[in-house]
């Protein structure tokens, strides 16, 4: 077993228990013993002055692209759950859109046990929901859940077969897990590369419309009502996806749903100049839908703040608006962005950020961890709030650099990150 | 009035960035090269020792014919590249084709790409001046600049008069640019088409708005007819051709209406019967073919500025001057 850890005179914000007051955290076997003021050290302990800055339950990032297999170009398990650990997260959860994608419990298997050999985050797959994410046919649901799948999803290609969606909502309730959705409708996108509007109507490139979103966002949502089935929407744009969501929930449907740090800060604007590390699925939208994802990610109605940390090549990015992927890293700049821009300008307070990256994010997949109480999972953020840094695409140990952040200057950062009572990572403090 | 006199930089990539004393330039610098195409030896050494790359990576005659056309009369050595049978067939990335070409000592490229923002994309990664022969449903500046100097040679002035582009707007680069320079110049600018090939958001472009062909009539000075994409309607944004024309085409019948005699104007090729009736494109008023003789010397233009010539040496460019 592990050296006990002593984590002293911290800032301890835990919002799972209304915590925000000066504690010690004691953890011992890789699961919280206590917490509270002058615990003295067990024998052996390692400590860690935690005075001036801010300790909180681990950070859980519940959406992001390893593309390991098939994509180890762009990012592997182990490189992803590194750049997860530099920026505070203690764990994340892996979508199953790989080469080939995992859909059944071999695939499943192999992502956890490269997450624990990597020796940092925590790396907990999802499923897909159907076979090769073709949209026909359930996958092996129950045997990925077994394998530890904590949900499934088929990110990457929306579930355009509306009853398949429903029998998958169906289907994982025997498992307690919860159906993450992509929700987008292909027919309205149709070849739409960025947001429709005034934008790209002027630079000649196809927009997707809001609704494109919407109708499947409304969908999911009549399909949660119908099969008391629990729907995660990820990454929702738009001003009415985040008013649909918010009335689902007074209905009492079982839903949670995601907000980047993307388009809670950017919008179709950024793609002036033809910028490939502008362009994502969803799209940035326009200045009302970020106004309403802020106003969502505010109210509780987006529970969990989540990257969509998507790496790809340089050489994928360097190509013409059209023809390069989708989707921008965002592990080692989410939790800096949140503090700067979502605390910092005073949207949100520092707890309410905590919670919808800790317990918000745990509840919603039913993760161990988000929280403090002793018994739970040792896992541990540890955040410097007055460090001002740079964001260096250079400097990430993610594999790939495309974000449309480098150069933002930040303030607040994770210094330690500790999972099961160890450090994973630690930030350079000379 | 003052000779416009306005460098375009390295490029030209669009005519949103320009100004109208950059249009004007381009438009006024047009005009001494136009007398080239009509000598009886075409050539004079004005680009001689340039090296000029024709880069196309979509298919095209009237554009590339053009290009060449200016280019082999001003002197310069060109090479054309197009897409099948290339490197680019063989999935090279365009920078990467765009890199091997510059490692020749190439001068200026000219390139058409079926991706909106390729040749700004281009520009910004090699020295060479880099003109855009039409990207994606972006622009294609030297068309809309041939069409606003075939309507200069008709009215005398492009300022005030009222340009309406029928059809396809949201697919059409040919509609970006002429909205942009149209607008710059101080034109009204409409638009007419089915719904479903309006971009969203193209009125805030500072564009009139029709959905009938009617109306369009009764406001215009001139139509710049838009060719129709047979494919369009396979991706099901019209119903037919035969219903397109007879909402949308532009015939006869349709200019009688009209309150005094529209200049018609076509990009090419023209969809004969779909978009534009043979009698409106052989009639009076077509200037379709004056369009084409207008590219060469509009491009001529082009090539000459960006090469670093200044508008008022022109004429002694033409007769060996160092520029």
């Amino acid at each position: 077993m592990s050296r006990p850890l002593l984590i002293r005179g911290g800032r301890v914000v835990d919002p799972s228990q209304s915590v925000d007051d000066l504690r010690d955290v004691l953890v011992v076997d890789g699961v919280v013993a206590q917490i509270g003021n002058g615990i003295d050290p067990p024998e052996g302990a390692r400590e860690i002055d935690a005075r001036g800055l801010v300790v909180t339950p681990g950070l859980i990032d519940v959406h992001v692209h390893l593309r390991e297999p098939g994509g180890e170009h762009r990012e592997t398990i182990a490189t992803g759950a590194k750049a997860a650990a530099a920026g505070g997260f203690t764990a994340v959860c892996a979508m199953p859109n790989t080469d080939p994608v995992v859909d059944d419990p071999a695939g499943v298997g192999f992502v956890i046990a490269q997450g624990a050999a990597a020796g940092a985050a925590r790396v907990y797959p999802l499923g897909a929901i159907s076979v090769g994410q073709e949209g026909k046919q359930l996958a092996a649901i129950g045997e990925m859940f077994e394998a530890g799948a904590v949900g499934i999803t088929d990110d990457g290609n929306p579930v355009m077969d509306s009853g398949l969606m429903r029998r998958a909502l169906d289907y994982a309730q025997a498992f307690g897990i919860p159906v993450a959705d992509h929700p987008e409708d292909l027919g309205l996108s149709g070849a739409g590369v960025m947001n429709e509007g005034v934008v790209a109507t002027r630079l000649g490139l196809h927009g997707k419309p809001n609704a494109s979103e919407d109708v499947h966002i409304v969908r999911d949502l009549m399909l949660a009502d119908l099969t008391g089935g629990r729907i995660h929407l990820q990454h929702v744009s738009t001003a009415y996806g985040v008013e649909a969501i918010r009335r689902a929930k007074t209905r009492g449907v079982r839903v949670t749903a995601e907000a980047t740090p993307h388009h809670l800060l950017l919008t179709e604007e950024r793609v002036e100049g033809f910028d490939t590390d502008a362009k994502m699925n969803p799209p940035l939208r326009a200045s009302v839908d970020r106004e309403a994802v802020r106003e969502g990610l505010a109210d509780g109605t987006l529970d969990v703040f989540a990257s969509d940390h998507a790496p790809h090549h340089y050489d994928e990015k360097e190509q013409a608006f059209a023809d390069a992927p989708n989707g921008i890293v965002g592990l080692e700049t989410a939790l800096g962005l949140g503090l700067t821009y979502l605390v910092g300008e005073g949207l949100i307070d520092l707890a309410t950020l905590i919670q919808r990256m800790s317990v918000g994010p745990a509840e919603a997949f039913g993760l161990p961890g988000g929280t403090l109480v002793p018994g739970s999972a040792g896992d541990v953020t540890i955040i410097n709030l007055d460090e001002a840094w740079t964001v260096d695409r250079d400097g990430f140990l993610s594999k790939s650099r495309n974000t449309p952040f480098h150069g933002w200057d930040l303030k607040g950062r994770a210094c330690y990150t500790i999972v099961g009572g160890a450090v994973v990572w630690e930030a350079d403090r000379s | 009035m003052k000779q416009p006199n306005a460098s375009l930089g390295k490029d030209l990539v669009g005519l949103e960035t320009l100004s109208a004393e950059q249009i004007l330039t381009v438009l006024n610098t047009a005009e001494p090269f136009k007398e080239i195409s009509e000598r009886r030896i075409k050539k004079v050494p004005v680009l001689r020792g340039k090296t000029i790359v024709n880069l196309f990576f979509e298919a095209s005659t009237r554009t590339l014919v053009s290009f060449e056309f200016a280019e082999k009369r001003l002197s310069a050595d060109t090479v054309n590249i197009s897409s099948s049978g290339s490197s680019v067939a063989k999935g090279e990335t365009l920078v990467d084709t765009a890199r091997n070409l510059e490692a020749m000592r190439i001068d200026m490229v000219v390139v058409r790409h079926g991706s909106s923002g390729a040749a700004k994309f281009l520009a910004e990664r090699i020295p060479s001046n880099v003109i855009n022969a039409g990207d994606g449903s972006h622009e294609h500046p030297t068309q809309a600049l041939l069409d606003m100097l075939t309507i200069r040679d008709h009215f005398g002035k492009i300022e005030g008069l009222k340009v309406c582009l029928v059809g396809d707007i949201l697919h059409s680069r040919v509609a970006r640019s002429n909205i942009f320079g149209l607008l710059t110049l101080g034109a009204e600018v409409a638009v007419c088409g089915p719904k479903t090939l309006l971009p969203l958001g193209i009125a805030e472009l500072g564009v009139t708005v029709f959905s009938r062909i009617e109306e369009a009539v009764q406001w215009a000075d001139v139509l710049n007819v838009l060719r129709l994409q047979l494919e369009r309607m396979e991706a099901g944004y019209l119903p037919s051709l035969r219903e397109y024309n007879q909402v949308w085409g532009v015939s006869q019948a349709r200019l009688d209406q009209a309150p005094k005699d529209l200049l018609i104007l076509h990009p090419g090729p023209m969809n004969r019967g779909v978009e534009i009736d043979s009698d409106v494109a052989d009639g009076p008023h077509a200037m379709i073919l004056q369009q084409v003789t207008n590219g060469v010397a509009v491009r001529m233009a082009v090539l000459y500025l960006l090469s670093g010539g200044a508008p008022d040496t022109a004429e002694a460019a033409k007769e060996g001057a160092e520029v």
